[in-house]
């Protein structure tokens, strides 16, 4: 080998830098407004999703009171109707739910658990909060254009969408689309920013596979997000077309209301296969997170390492792959080639292993454990009855033949409401709850805590498990007014008031929870910088809550995994990451963790 | 300690509103009892798991809730456990699937001799055409509709002439013979949907997609759509009228052909234009 290196050079000194430059604020517009720390970034990124949602909440009353007292409403006609049900479909799972897991959680802890000052790309990341923004602005401007936002159903399927049929066929719809695409821009910019700085921005000793679950759950998401908003990208701007050009991508000859219109040649399939080519990542968009960050409230508030850390890493990944390949199990009775069925049916169930482990990992946690019934740990165990009982019926409606009769009933409106709406969202309230202390400096009010978490928890349950009986009947989803049907008796009328007032009830509890988040940012408690006693690094910053860079001058250096929990031997019930071997008292490691190592 | 009575309380209400409360599956009227039969195998295998999952959980809250100066059990993992709890689920989701694809092949798969005849769906209406004397339904395409052919049927197609046309009433089929049901729309899509029969298919203008059954007791159905497709989609009804073959027979004869509404079209645009010369009444 030649010899490369040219020795007659000086030896010059490296140039006195800090570790790494930040891009400190200097005045109040670029700390508060154009921030470019991932921390002011998560916060204007959740307060936007809240916002959005209170939006989506109040649409979701107003559905409940059409079908809960259909006669009495008058103001809600069947336009309004189908356009509450649209845009509360659509602002819940994209706007709410994936901006406030990934644009929220994301922004916020990967940084602070990895070990990293900020994610790996600030300008960027400040850019995707913006065109979010206004992703959101276009949104709610659809509802003061002329026809209203659009009618079409959260799925959009043409070619009803954009013929005049359907509500907002005009201008929302139009609005919808351009939405869309903007927050699938914005979303790009974030989502790159989350991948690299997992990849590439982890601290001294922070393996991969010492990363804490939370960072693995919004990683995996991050990754399916960034290969399936494509999909909707692109069936968006051909609807775009078919809409504003005449183009015919998704739509065939089609004579409306007798006339015959100028269209031909297009696929309304192929726009369902896009749409799900997303839609159904996007399940696991929203429920990975969840998955991750409940793993580690269970872990922390068990006071116990989570069961089978390994195991729960690769079934996100297996779960993450699988769930590209399970998309047209909504599509069974869609009209699609029937053998499809055979195949989607057995990708579909295989899935359920993975799931179904992750299930029991997190029960398996509590054995043995020194449960502390927190609020986070509450909110944990309400996931695991409200995502058990979501994830099954998941399994009738995956089994091809049995969602035969169930597909487009109040049975499928249950079961998605149950695991990736209330799921979720009771991940979220735990996850608040255990990091508000960390992110404010103060501790959320536990009385309120606790009104928030029965009535949001029995109260979501009383409003989702019936109705998957009405499903089972026969009842179809999307129906503005069941008028006169035979086979539907009239408790079905009571159930379905039942369900509205507990919806109204439930939706009040939020306001609630609302008022405890700002009451708390002024009254709460002051609150330890650790005070659940927790290993990761975001609890071992040196200000509370952490400052831009997040770790002061020395970035910590990481020498275990994340769940380094009642550990035989050790002093405390508990060993942050960054606590080297040698501070740990009674130096006697755990047998369990040497067989580990080998 | 309450929340794991609560999550007990969960799973016996659960349990108990699933074995009394009064919503339950609509009495069937078509041979797939098969479905039925998977729905209530998959009711019961997850249901043993959704008890046991959430009892466990309750245990493991009352058992090791937190206690003054006790520490938790440490232990990573364990291949064993996780093993055996992988091979459980997968012989419970074998259970399940493999009866579903069974059935699922049967649904897709029509048997020969069935009846044929179609569904046309639009904006917001059923109409539906039956092959006529020759059996064979005749050619269409949507770009052929016009108010007098509303079914878009191509008028030199020779089977097209007998087709028997219902618009505006309900559907009769008749008892224990095998139908295909071909579904087609014009504008949007639609989904034919008749709870009894536990079937549905979506109809899309296009193409022509198909479910079957076989009628098993007389009655009339509520016929309703199950895709969204505008504003007027839930107002998407129709009857379907099950009955003896000999009564279907009667009253398959008493409808139009095509040939036959078509001669009636032109004899009445005849009259109109007798009747003004400007296309108006006076």
């Amino acid at each position: 080998m030649a010899d490369v290196t040219n020795r007659d050079i000086d030896y010059v000194a490296p140039a006195e830098v800090e570790e790494m430059e930040l891009y400190h604020a200097h005045s109040w517009i670029t700390k508060y407004v154009f921030c470019q720390d991932a921390k002011v970034i998560a916060i204007q990124y959740s307060l936007t999703a809240v916002a959005i949602g209170l939006v989506g909440l109040v649409l979701s009353w107003l559905m409940r009171l059409q079908l809960g007292f259909p006669e009495l409403f008058s103001f809600i006609d069947a336009e309004d109707y189908y356009q509450f049900i649209t845009m509360h479909g659509m602002i819940m799972v994209v706007y709410l739910l994936t901006a406030l897991f990934l644009g929220g959680f994301g922004n916020y802890f990967i940084p602070l658990m990895v070990g990293a000052r900020d994610m790996v790309f600030p300008y960027v990341n400040m850019l995707s909060f913006w065109v979010y923004l206004i992703a959101v602005v276009v949104l709610v401007a659809s509802f003061f254009v002329e026809g209203g936002p659009t009618g079409a159903g959260w799925t959009l399927y043409p070619p009803q969408t954009i013929l005049s049929g359907t509500p907002g066929s005009d201008g929302g719809i139009v609005l919808m689309l351009v939405s869309l695409a903007l927050f699938i821009v914005g979303f790009t910019m974030g989502g790159l920013n989350y991948v690299v700085t997992v990849l590439q921005g982890r601290t001294r000793g922070m393996t991969l596979m010492r990363m804490p679950l939370t960072i693995w759950g919004i990683f995996i998401a991050t990754v399916l997000a960034l290969l399936a908003f494509p999909a909707l990208f692109v069936g968006a701007v051909m609807m775009l077309f078919d809409k504003l050009l005449g183009t015919s991508f998704f739509m065939p000859a089609i004579v409306e209301l007798g006339e015959q219109l100028s269209y031909g040649g297009g696929s309304p399939l192929l726009f369902q296969h896009l749409f799900w080519f997303f839609g159904h990542p996007e399940v696991y968009i929203v429920a990975l997170p969840a998955f991750g960050i409940v793993s580690d409230l269970i872990s922390v508030h068990a006071r116990k390492n989570i069961f089978g850390y390994r195991m729960m890493v690769w079934a996100l990944v297996a779960i993450g792959g699988l769930s590209f390949i399970v998309w047209a199990h909504h599509m069974y009775v869609s009209g699609m080639n029937p053998y499809f069925g055979f195949f989607f049916a057995t990708t579909t169930l295989i899935i359920a292993v993975p799931t179904a482990l992750k299930v029991y990992n997190w029960v398996l946690t509590l054995w043995r454990g020194n449960i502390q019934l927190t609020l986070p740990m509450l909110f944990a165990l309400a996931f695991i009855v409200t995502f058990v009982n979501g994830g099954i019926t998941g399994l009738f409606l995956g089994n091809v033949v049995v969602d035969v009769p169930l597909s487009d009933t109040m049975f499928v409106v249950a079961h998605f409401h149950m695991v990736m709406g209330v799921a979720p969202l009771l991940v979220i309230f735990g996850a608040i709850y255990h990091w508000y202390p960390k992110i404010t400096g103060r501790m959320l009010n536990e009385g309120m805590g606790q009104f928030h978490f029965w009535v949001s928890f029995l109260g979501a349950y009383a409003i989702f498990f019936p109705l998957h009986y009405l499903g089972l009947m026969g009842v179809p989803r999307r129906y503005y007014e069941m008028g006169e049907i035979s086979f539907i008796p009239e408790s079905v009328g009571t159930l379905n008031a039942f369900v509205t007032v507990m919806t109204l009830i439930v939706g009040f509890s939020q306001v609630v929870f609302l008022f405890n988040m700002v009451w708390s940012l002024f009254y709460g408690k002051k609150a330890d910088p650790n005070p659940w006693k927790a290993t990761t690094l975001e609890w071992q910053t040196p200000e509370t809550p952490p400052g831009h860079g997040n770790f002061g001058k020395e970035l910590p250096i990481v020498y275990r995994w994340a769940y380094d929990y009642s550990v035989p031997g050790a002093k405390d019930d508990f060993i942050p990451q960054n606590v080297p071997p040698s501070q740990v008292s009674g130096k006697k490691k755990a047998p369990a963790r040497r067989r580990k190592r080998k | 300690m309450i929340i794991a009575i609560v999550i007990i309380l969960v799973v016996v209400g659960s349990v108990g509103f699933h074995l009394v409360s009064p919503w339950w599956w609509t009495p069937i009227a078509s041979n797939w009892g098969y479905i039925d039969d998977t729905i209530n195998l998959t009711f019961a295998i997850t249901g043993v798991v959704f008890v046991a999952v959430l009892l466990f959980t309750a245990y493991c809250v009352i058992r090791f809730r937190a206690k003054k100066g006790h520490k938790a059990h440490y232990e990573p993992e364990s291949a064993k456990l996780e093993i055996w709890l992988s091979v459980l689920t997968s012989i419970g989701v074998v259970a399940m699937l493999t009866p579903g694809l069974f059935v699922w092949y049967q649904f897709i798969t029509v048997p020969d001799g069935a009846d044929e005849f179609e569904v046309l769906g639009q904006q917001w209406l059923w109409s539906y055409r039956y092959p006529g004397k020759d059996g064979q339904l005749g050619k269409t395409d949507s770009r052929n509709v016009t108010a007098d052919n509303p079914f878009g049927i191509d008028t030199a197609d020779p089977a097209g002439q007998d087709d028997v046309l219902v618009q505006g009433e309900d559907l009769h089929l008749p008892l224990d013979r095998p139908v295909k049901f071909l579904l087609r729309s014009l504008d949007v899509l639609h989904d034919f949907y008749v709870p009894q029969f536990r079937a549905k298919m979506d109809m899309i203008p296009g193409m022509v997609t198909y479910f079957w059954i076989t009628p098993t007791r007389t009655g009339s159905f509520d016929i309703l759509c199950a895709e969204l497709c505008g504003v007027g989609h839930h107002a998407m009804r129709g009857i379907v009228v099950i009955e003896e073959e000999g009564a279907y027979k009667k009253w398959l004869s008493e409808q139009p052909t095509f040939a036959q509404s078509l001669a009636k079209a032109n004899a009445g645009a005849k009259r109109v234009s007798n009747l003004s010369s400007d296309g108006s009444f006076r």
